[in-house]
C-alpha cells in the first residue's frame, strides 16, 4: 500500500453553480412522460378510429350487422355473422387441441424429461415460438392441406353412414381446406408459444412444494395435477386466454387455408372465414359501404379479443411477468 | 391404515397414463414442427439462387427475384425500430423509474401488455385511417409505423423489466454524488441494462420482420425496386402472401425462398438475443 | 482508542460525568462540542416513514475533521439518520423529516436548498459496493464532471489522487480503462470511496462500509478511513463495535429512534452514562 500523501485541507474547488445538465431534468422526465403517453394514444387511437370507419356500417345495419349472414358487395348488404361465428369456432377448436398438448410439453419439460435434453429442447420450442405465421400459413396450403384431403377429409367423408351426425360433421369439399383444417393450423402455431408460457409459470412453483408431495408418495402425474396445476391455476387460466387472444387474431395461418366463404361452415370440412382473413382479403378492394363494413368487423375483433386479453392479463397479474 | 393393493394399481395405471400422454404429445409436438421446418427447407431451398438477391419481383413466367422486397422489408424494419427504440425504452424509463405506485402508471402497465398481444391486422387498420387514407396513397413510412406500433409495446416491457432489475445502491450511489436524476438515467442505469434492451430490441425486431397483416394495408407492394418510402414498398411477407396464393409455381417457389429467408433471419435473430442476455460480461 | 474492556464496566453517575450534559427531559445523555468545531448541527429531529415514526427528536452535533460512529441495535435509526444528512430520503414520497440540520450555519432541511450541490459537499459509500458500468478512470471522474470544468491532465491528476487516498492507485494504476466492474469486492469499494473523494466533498457518510466486505479488505478499508480522517469530517454506521471503537472519535448509541447517548468514543466505551448503552456495549442484547 503506498504512502499516501494526505496534503492539509484541498482548497475547495471551483465548482458551477449548480450540476451540469441539471436544467434538463425537467425535460428528460416530459419526454419519458409523452412516450408513455403515446401508447395509451395508439390504443386509443385504433380503438377510435376503427370506430369512426366502421360507424356507417353499424348506422345502417344496427345489430342486425352481427347476426346476418349475407355478404353482398353487389347490393351493398353486409352481415358479419359469417366470419364472427368462423372466428369463434376455429379458436375454441384450435385451442381445444394446442391447450392438452402444450400442457403435456410443458409437464414433460418439467417432470419428465432427462437433464440433458431439457436445454436442447425447451430452446427449440421458444424458438419455434418465434417463426412467423405466415410460414405456418404456407406449410398449411401447400403441405398440409393436399395430406389433410388425402388421408382425413375423403376417407372420413367415405366412412361416415348417411344421415347420421357424423355425416354432417364432415360435410365440405376434401380440398384440404375448411375449418378443421384452419383450426389444426391455428392450434399449431399457438402451440409453441402457449407451451413455453405455461413451462414459465410451472417453474415458478417452489421446489420445496413439489418435494413435499413426492414425498408424500404420489405419483407424478398426481403431483403435477394436484399439486402443481393449481398452484398456478390463475396464473394457467391467464396463459390460457393470451393463447386464446393470439389465436382470435391470427391472420395469415388461416388466410391461406380457411377456405373463404362468408356463410356459416355446414360441417368440418366447409369452408368458412374468420375477422381477420376476411378483412385481409377483401379490404384492399373494398370501397364505400364495404369498406366501412370491414373495419365494423374489425371493430368487433378489436373488442371481442380486448376483453379476452384485458382478462388474460389481469389473471396473470401477480405472476411473474411471462 | 391398509394400503388397498387395488388402489395403488389404479393410481400406478393413471400415472402410466399421464407419462405416456406427456410423451406422446411432446413427440407429435416436436415432430410436427420439424416437418414444418423441414418442408419449409426443402422447398425454399430449391428457389435459392443468386437471382433472388439480384433481381426484383417479376411476373409470372419471367425469371426474376426478391432483392426489391428484401430491401424493402429491412428499410421498414429498421425504420420501425429506431421509432419504436425511441418511444419504448423512454416509455419503460418512465414506467420503471418515474412512474411509482401511481394510478396512471398501472393503466399504461396495463395496456402496454394488451397492446403486446393485440391483432396485427388491427393495428394496420389504425395506420391505414391515419397515415394512408388522408394522403390517398399507400407507403413504406406508413408500413414502417404500422410495424413500429407492434415493437413499441415489447421494447417498453423489457425496458422497464430490466430497469426494474437494477439494484436501488446503484441509483442512490449515483444520486449522492449530486448528480441530476436524467443524467442517472443515461449514463448508469441505461448502461448498466444496456444487454437486457438490446435484447428486448432484437426479439421485437425478429416479431416485426415477419409480419405481413399490418402491412396488407399500409405498405402494400411494389413490383419494382425503390428506394422511396412516400410510395408503396416492396416487403417479403407480403410478396410471399401475394405469390402463394396464385397458380403460378413458379411464383410459389419465390415465395417458399421467401418464407425460408424469413425464417432464418428470425431464427438467427432469436438466437443472437439470447447470446445476448445471456453474457455475464463484466461491463 | 483505548479497547473497550467489558467487564469493567459500570454505568457512570452524573458527577463523573463531568462536561457530559444530560439532555433535559429525558435519560438521555448528549455531550456538546464546541461551537467552534461543529460540522453538521442537528436539532431536535423527527423521521416519519409515512405514518411511522422512525427518529425522535434527535439532536446531535458533529464534529469537523474526526470520525462519528452511530452504532445501536438493527432497527434502532442509525441508517435513517445518516440518510437525512444528505436528503437522500427524498428520493422516497412518503418519507419526511421535520426539524433542522445545520451544515456550516444552513439548514439543509429548508426550503431552496440545491440538493445537487449539497450532495457535492457530502458524500456516501454504501453497504454493498455499487460501482458504474464504466471504466475505473470515468468512475472516479463521475462526479467531478458535473461540477466542474478540468482539462484532461488536471483529470487525470484528480482521478491519481483520489485513487491513492482510498489506497487503490499501486493496484489500478495500469488497468484505468478496464471496467469497474472487474475488480474485487474490496477493491470495488475502495473504488467507491475514490469516486466520492475525487470531488472533494467536505462530509464524508459510510453506511456499514465494510459489512459485505472479507476480513483482510475491512482492514485495509478502516486504514483508509483514518488516513481521510484528517481531510475529512466522517460519520460511520456501524454494526462492529470494534470497528466503532477502534476509528471513531465520538460515538453516538441509538435506540428506537433516539440518540440515547452521546460521548467520546474512549468514554462510551469505558464508562457508558444511560444504562441502555451499557447493555448494549457489554453485548447483553444486540
Amino acid at each position: 500500500m503506498s504512502t499516501a500523501e494526505i496534503s492539509a485541507a484541498d482548497p475547495a474547488p471551483r465548482r458551477l453553480a449548480s450540476a451540469r445538465g441539471s436544467g434538463l431534468e425537467p425535460v428528460f422526465h416530459a419526454a419519458c412522460f409523452m412516450a408513455a403517453t403515446t401508447l395509451l394514444a395508439a390504443l386509443g387511437g385504433v380503438l377510435v378510429a376503427l370506430a369512426i370507419g366502421g360507424w356507417p356500417a353499424i348506422a345502417k345495419f344496427g345489430v342486425g350487422f352481427l347476426t346476418n349472414v349475407t355478404w353482398d358487395p353487389v347490393q351493398d348488404v353486409y352481415g358479419a355473422a359469417g366470419p364472427i361465428v368462423g372466428t369463434l369456432i376455429t379458436s375454441a377448436l384450435a385451442l381445444l387441441f394446442a391447450l392438452p398438448v402444450a400442457g403435456g410439453v410443458a409437464f414433460f419439460l418439467v417432470e419428465l424429461c432427462p437433464p440433458a435434453l431439457r436445454r436442447p429442447i425447451g430452446t427449440a420450442v421458444e424458438l419455434l415460438a418465434g417463426i412467423p405465421s405466415i410460414v405456418y400459413g404456407m406449410w398449411g396450403l401447400f403441405v398440409f392441406a393436399p395430406m389433410f384431403a388425402k388421408w382425413v377429409e375423403i376417407p372420413a367423408m367415405a366412412a361416415a353412414p348417411a344421415d347420421s351426425i357424423w355425416s354432417t360433421l364432415v360435410q365440405g369439399i376434401p380440398n384440404g381446406s375448411g375449418i378443421l383444417a384452419a383450426s389444426i393450423i391455428l392450434a399449431i402455431m399457438i402451440l409453441p408459444f402457449m407451451a413455453a408460457t405455461l413451462r414459465e409459470l410451472l417453474h415458478t412453483v417452489p421446489a420445496q412444494v413439489r418435494e413435499s408431495a413426492y414425498g408424500l408418495g404420489a405419483t407424478t402425474g398426481e403431483v403435477v395435477m394436484k399439486v402443481t396445476l393449481p398452484y398456478v391455476r390463475r396464473g394457467a387460466i391467464g396463459a390460457v386466454m393470451l393463447g386464446l387472444g393470439r389465436a382470435l387474431g391470427e391472420t395469415m395461418a388461416v388466410t391461406f387455408i380457411i377456405g373463404n366463404s362468408h356463410d356459416f361452415p355446414k360441417g368440418l370440412f366447409d369452408a368458412g372465414s374468420t375477422i381477420a382473413s376476411t378483412i385481409a382479403n377483401e379490404f384492399n378492394e373494398a370501397s364505400g359501404m364495404q369498406q366501412s363494413a370491414l373495419i365494423a368487423l374489425g371493430l368487433v375483433l378489436f373488442l371481442i379479443t380486448f376483453i379476452v386479453l384485458a382478462l388474460a392479463r389481469l389473471l396473470l397479474r401477480n405472476q411473474a411477468r411471462l | 391404515m391398509a394400503l388397498s393393493a387395488a388402489r395403488i394399481g389404479r393410481r400406478r395405471a393413471q400415472n402410466a397414463l399421464f407419462v405416456g400422454f406427456c410423451f406422446l404429445v411432446t413427440t407429435l409436438a416436436l415432430t410436427a414442427l420439424a416437418l414444418i421446418l423441414y418442408s419449409l427447407l426443402i422447398q425454399g431451398v430449391g428457389g435459392l439462387n443468386l437471382r433472388l438477391f439480384t433481381m426484383s419481383t417479376p411476373a409470372a413466367g419471367t425469371p426474376g427475384g426478391l432483392i426489391n422486397a428484401i430491401v424493402g422489408s429491412i428499410m421498414m424494419c429498421t425504420l420501425a425500430m429506431a421509432m419504436a427504440l425511441a418511444v419504448g425504452v423512454m416509455a419503460g424509463t418512465w414506467l420503471a423509474e418515474y412512474a411509482g405506485e401511481s394510478r396512471y402508471g398501472s393503466v399504461v402497465r396495463f395496456l402496454n401488455d394488451v397492446l403486446l398481444s393485440a391483432p396485427s391486422i388491427l393495428v394496420g387498420l389504425f395506420v391505414y385511417e391515419i397515415l394512408v387514407a388522408p394522403f390517398k396513397g399507400f407507403s413504406g413510412f406508413a408500413g414502417a409505423v404500422a410495424l413500429a406500433l407492434l415493437a413499441v409495446p415489447v421494447i417498453t416491457r423489457t425496458t422497464e423489466d430490466v430497469l426494474k432489475l437494477q439494484p436501488t445502491s446503484l441509483r442512490e450511489s449515483a444520486i449522492a454524488l449530486g448528480t441530476p436524476f436524467w443524467h442517472v438515467v443515461r449514463t448508469v442505469l441505461w448502461r448498466a441494462a444496456s444487454s437486457g434492451i438490446i435484447t428486448g430490441a432484437l426479439l421485437a425486431f425478429a416479431r416485426i420482420s415477419g409480419e405481413t397483416a399490418p402491412l396488407l394495408f399500409t405498405a402494400l407492394n411494389n413490383q419494382f425496386f425503390s428506394w422511396n418510402m412516400a410510395k408503396p414498398m416492396a416487403n417479403l411477407p407480403v410478396v410471399i402472401f401475394q405469390f402463394a396464393l396464385t397458380p403460378y409455381s413458379d411464383l410459389n417457389q419465390l415465395a417458399w425462398a421467401g418464407a425460408l429467408i424469413i425464417a432464418a433471419s428470425v431464427l438467427a435473430v432469436t438466437i443472437i438475443a439470447r447470446f445476448v442476455s445471456r453474457d455475464p460480461k463484466p461491463s | 482508542m483505548t479497547d473497550p474492556a467489558p467487564e469493567s464496566l459500570t454505568p457512570g453517575t452524573a458527577e463523573e460525568v463531568g462536561a457530559r450534559a444530560i439532555a433535559p427531559g429525558t435519560d438521555n445523555s448528549i455531550i456538546e462540542i464546541a461551537p467552534e468545531r461543529i460540522k453538521i448541527d442537528v436539532q431536535n429531529l423527527d423521521f416519519f416513514y409515512g405514518k411511522s415514526q422512525a427518529l425522535k427528536g434527535v439532536s446531535m452535533s458533529v464534529a469537523r475533521s474526526a470520525v462519528t460512529a452511530l452504532i445501536g441495535p438493527s432497527g434502532c435509526g442509525k441508517s435513517t439518520l445518516l440518510r437525512t444528512l444528505n436528503r437522500m430520503y427524498g428520493l422516497y414520497p412518503g418519507h419526511r423529516a421535520t426539524g433542522k440540520i445545520l451544515f456550516d450555519d444552513e439548514d439543509i432541511l429548508g426550503p431552496g436548498v440545491d440538493l445537487s450541490l449539497l450532495r457535492a459537499r457530502i458524500g456516501m459509500v454504501f453497504q454493498k459496493p455499487t460501482p458504474f458500468p464504466m471504466s475505473i478512470h470515468d468512475n472516479v471522474a463521475f462526479g467531478v464532471r458535473l461540477y466542474e470544468s478540468l482539462s484532461r491532465a488536471e483529470m487525470n491528476d484528480r482521478v491519481e489522487e483520489s485513487l491513492r487516498r482510498a489506497a487503490l492507485w499501486d493496484e489500478v494504476k495500469d488497468k484505468l480503462t478496464t471496467s469497474g466492474l472487474g475488480l474485487s469486492g474490496g477493491q470495488q469499494q475502495r473504488l467507491c470511496v475514490a469516486r466520492c473523494i475525487a470531488v472533494r466533498p467536505e462530509v464524508l457518510l459510510l453506511d456499514e462500509p465494510t459489512s459485505a466486505l472479507d476480513p483482510i479488505s475491512s482492514a485495509r478499508l478502516e486504514e483508509t478511513i483514518t488516513r481521510l480522517k484528517s481531510d475529512y469530517t466522517i460519520v460511520i454506521v456501524t454494526h462492529n463495535l470494534g470497528q466503532a471503537a477502534r476509528l471513531s472519535d465520538y460515538t453516538g448509541f441509538m435506540y428506537l429512534g433516539e440518540l440515547v447517548e452521546f460521548d467520546e468514543t474512549a468514554n462510551m466505551f469505558t464508562k457508558p452514562v444511560t444504562k441502555r448503552a451499557s447493555d448494549y456495549i457489554t453485548g447483553r442484547f444486540g
